[in-house]
């Protein structure tokens, strides 16, 4: 069982009184605990199963303007005291910065809504196992799928966050994921795919029948695949992929990359950075979200942002540090996004399909090719050419380039949205992109 | 040294026997015991923006029989949490009957001393060495617009308990001094990175003002991208620089030639040992014996002896990396690379310092060789495609080569690569092999691990870039 809020809370106030006993003028502490058990499959047998038990405990101390943490996974009460002692006498020895606070106390959240973030369900090992039986079953039942591997996790975790400005506050969530890799083989060529699904109920999931098929179908029709030539081509961007472009979008307006100067969005907000038709939401309170969040990780009440309307951009995500720094009070999102998208576009994926004669499709991409700082974005591409919008044949061994300044401005949206993961987004066109290739 | 058993109701004596008792019926598996003390100081935008310390603490109980792993893991070390554990293995290897091994190669051999580099350098003289980096660049020119500076280091112990009372431990320093800059010219920004790190104190890295050369480093690569031109896009000739560049090794290669993905035949390499799958006349190396560096260490995280084996020898595939359940299930011995992030994390076969060894050609000799082709000197970072064998790497600094002579420097691309045809699109291999700085961290199955390469200059004869320029 996880741990209680009591016993969460004992451990948060003893650290709290504790600085303060030391001469701290503020602290905040994080007290969080985990359980997850994971079982792995492999070829229709059990491979491995994983239980993880976690404790974690996080503390600031400051000294006026002085800040300094520690963290630890020990909280006997005496390696607590040890750590607390030492993060102080690091915080009385660290240059002052003047934007060091703990957050507004008008700004902390008040109430706590019920978003229906914890499920109790307890899915025994066993029932884990006949999931991933079907699951893989139904995966390796093609002759061309030659490796299955298929994992589920379920997680339960508690955690409190307390401040010595009175903040004390926390809640249980729960999550439950499945995945599915699968490895297929022709004459030509060996190719992998996967599909996966996570929620935060069980009842929610993806059934192991879905999960297995798509993975096997999404596997096979990669097989043997083209090099094509280097063009500029409209590209077409699936869902799993199109959503990496709003994670590109929020570390671009962080407030801590736009304070520092680092990032291609800075000094953008009421600017046109999106075609008009594009809107972009950050939902904190979506019932039974993957990313939904009552506060953030110092306690700040988050609101629903719109970042993107009609195209223009109209907030950066903004935690206590940097606001300070920008003159901006804090939007709760230190920690990033919570259940982020975009909104759904006019028209139907089988019309996007055809707006053009030549497109590529794009089902994944490797590398670690965006550049925050200027905007290039350069990746490995893996997908299907198609034409008179018809898949004609998978595509691999070729890049993609573009400046997100350009690539941004240039994106028509589908209207097949769905909420599946806490960053989401329909099916993307973005024209004027190079591909290289052959 | 840590002594886990110190503060605990578990005595040494009830481990052994909980162990022992767990894994009677098991073919392998050991209790592993982790204390990591660890320390992150970042200087950004002029001030000391974090200075936090970690002390993580926990344990990791393994057990194997047959093909089947079953493991559990708990920060609280205790004769409970213990217990609970091992039901929890019993339960998962319940139906399975296996012999237990009990054979483990052992060495007195060290490859780095038993220093806690926290310990070494006062906090006061860190925060002074930030700050004149900071002072440094910034009056360096009035391009600078940002700098960031850190140091991150690390002591981890660890103590490896097998079934039969059998113990081994190691305790490992670890370090990393960075610098990253932020220049802007005519509107452009342009960032370089460097940075050095390893297996000793801090000190020894910092000595004769070393930080200036990384200064003078990370402001070179931003000054040469702010003049960088769009990349050509479409397959041409490869040039690389020795050292860093290596991770297309890594890469390209290495991932490919760990044992798991072999025995599960899901690699592209699985059926072609004692096959050719390289040029003649390179020859790669995995070795975690050198003194120091990032991806060394004096034992593997199940306690065998690391060595130097070798992947590649004159174009020809000679061996896999393995750990000991992939080893047992191949029928081979562990090369001593079985590692782990930490406690938290199942062991898997890595790589250490991958390398490839020199040739006798010169870095001239290939650039003058060359067209119409790219001379790619430093790299970001990489990723492959395990089965279809594609990989990728986005270079930092890149420069056109025409009719022999290098060129503009162009923005940062990425290449495309395929793993088993690459090293046979090998055509010259130099004589300049260097290993890189100590900053490579290598991520596998959500798992984060230091790792070191190294290689000469070499030209490839056909890779894509992946530029805008058409």
């Amino acid at each position: 069982m996880v741990k209680d809020q009591e016993y969460l809370r004992s451990k948060a106030s003893y650290c709290l009184d504790l600085a303060k006993k030391l001469g701290a003028t503020g602290s905040s502490v994080t007290v969080g605990h985990s359980i997850s058990e994971t079982v792995n499959f492999r070829n229709n047998t059990l491979d491995e199963s994983n239980r993880s038990d976690g404790l974690a405990i996080s503390i600031e101390t400051y000294l006026g303007k002085k800040r300094s943490s520690i963290s630890s996974s020990n909280l006997l009460d005496d390696n607590i005291k040890t750590l607390i002692e030492k993060c102080f006498e690091t915080t009385k020895n660290t240059p002052e910065d003047e934007f060091n606070s703990l957050p507004d106390k008008e700004l902390l959240a008040k109430e706590i809504k019920n978003l229906n973030l914890y499920d109790e369900t307890h899915f025994d090992n066993e029932k884990k196992i006949e999931y991933l039986k079907e699951l893989e079953s139904v995966a390796s039942s093609e002759e061309k799928i030659v490796n299955t591997e298929s994992s589920f996790t379920e997680n339960k975790s508690n955690f409190i966050l307390a401040n010595s400005d009175g903040f004390c506050n926390g809640y249980k969530s729960s999550s439950f994921s499945a995945s599915c890799v699968t490895v297929a083989k022709d004459e030509n060529s060996m190719e992998r795919d996967y599909e996966f699904t996570s929620k935060r109920h069980l009842s929610d999931i993806k059934s192991a029948k879905e999960l297995g098929e798509k993975a096997s179908e999404q596997t096979i029709r990669k097989l043997s695949p083209n090099k094509i030539g280097s063009e500029k081509i409209s590209i077409i961007f699936d869902k799993r992929i199109a959503k990496g472009m709003l994670g590109a979008f929020a570390g671009a307006i962080s407030s801590n990359a736009i304070a520092r100067g680092t990032s291609f969005l800075k000094d953008k907000i009421n600017e046109q950075i999106f075609s008009e038709t594009i809107n972009v939401i950050d939902k904190p309170d979506m019932n039974k979200g993957v990313g939904s969040q009552i506060f953030d990780s110092e306690g700040v009440k988050s609101d629903t942002l719109n970042l993107i309307q009609n195209g223009i951009l109209k907030n950066y995500l903004v935690d206590t540090y940097n606001g300070k720094k920008l003159n901006l009070k804090s939007n709760g999102r230190c920690g990033g996004t919570t259940n982020l998208y975009f909104d759904n576009g006019k028209i139907s994926f089988e019309d996007l399909l055809n707006t053009n004669s030549k497109h590529i499709y794009v089902t994944e991409t490797i590398g670690h090719g965006s550049n925050l700082v200027t905007g290039d974005y350069s990746v490995g591409a893996t997908g299907f050419l198609i034409e008179n919008g018809e898949f004609k044949f998978p595509v691999n061994e070729i890049t993609i380039a573009g400046n997100f300044k350009d690539m941004f401005k240039n994106i028509t949206l589908a209207s097949d949205l769905d909420f599946e993961y806490s960053v989401n987004s329909p099916t993307m066109m973005i024209e004027g992109m190079t591909v290289a290739g052959k | 040294m840590s002594n886990f058993f110190d503060k605990s109701d578990l005595s040494r004596k009830d481990a052994d026997k909980i162990v022992s008792d767990t894994l009677q019926n098991c073919d392998d598996g050991e209790l592993y015991l982790e204390d990591t003390k660890s320390e992150s100081i970042l200087l950004d935008d002029n001030k000391i923006k974090s200075s936090s310390y970690s002390s993580d603490l926990g344990f990791g109980f393994r057990a194997i029989t047959g093909e089947v792993v079953a493991y559990s893991h708990s920060n609280e070390i205790s004769k409970d949490s213990l217990k609970k554990s091992s039901e929890n293995l019993k339960s998962t290897l319940k139906s399975m009957k296996g012999t237990y091994n009990h054979d483990i190669s052992r060495s007195n051999k060290k490859f780095y001393e038993d220093i806690n580099p926290l310990e070494q350098k006062t906090l006061n003289s860190k925060l002074e060495v930030l700050n004149k980096v900071n002072e440094y660049l910034r009056k360096k020119d009035n391009s600078v617009k940002q700098v960031t500076t850190s140091f991150a280091g690390e002591q981890k112990s660890i103590e490896i308990i097998r079934s039969g009372g059998e113990v081994l431990t190691d305790v490992r320093p670890l370090i990393r001094f960075n610098v990253s800059v932020m220049l802007e010219k005519n509107g452009r920004k342009e960032t370089g990175v460097y940075g050095i790190g390893g297996r000793q104190s801090y000190d020894e890295y910092l000595k004769n003002d070393n930080w200036k050369t990384v200064c003078e480093e990370a402001f070179r690569i931003a000054s040469v991208n702010l003049e960088s031109k769009p990349a050509p896009a479409g397959e041409m000739k490869v040039v690389l620089g020795p050292g860093w560049p290596a991770i297309l090794i890594h890469e390209a290669i290495g991932h490919g030639l760990e044992g798991d993905f072999n025995r599960k035949k899901t690699s592209a390499f699985h059926d072609l040992m004692g096959q050719k799958v390289a040029s003649e006349g390179v020859t790669i190396v995995d070795d975690g014996t050198i003194d120091n560096r990032r991806g060394s260490l004096t034992i593997d995280d199940e306690g065998t002896p690391t060595e130097k084996t070798v992947l590649i020898e004159n174009g020809i595939l000679k061996n896999f990396m393995q750990d000991r359940l992939n080893a047992r299930l191949m029928n081979t011995k562990s090369t001593g690379s079985g590692r782990r992030e930490n406690y938290r994390h199942v062991v898997l076969p890595r790589m250490r310092n991958t390398m490839m060894l020199s040739g006798n050609q010169t870095q001239e000799e290939m650039i003058k060789s060359v067209d119409k082709g790219i001379f790619a000197v430093s790299f970001g970072g990489g990723q492959v495609d395990i089965t279809s064998g594609k990989f990728v790497f986005n270079c930092t600094e890149a420069y056109e080569i025409n009719n022999g002579k290098i060129g503009s420097p162009i923005k940062g691309a990425t290449l495309i690569g395929d793993g088993p045809s690459i090293l046979k699109e090998v055509s010259m291999v130099g004589n300049d092999m260097m290993l890189d700085p100590g900053i490579g961290t290598c991520g596998k199955a959500g798992q984060g691990v230091p790792v070191g390469v190294a290689q000469p200059s070499i030209l490839i004869d056909k890779m894509t870039v992946g530029g805008t320029k058409l």
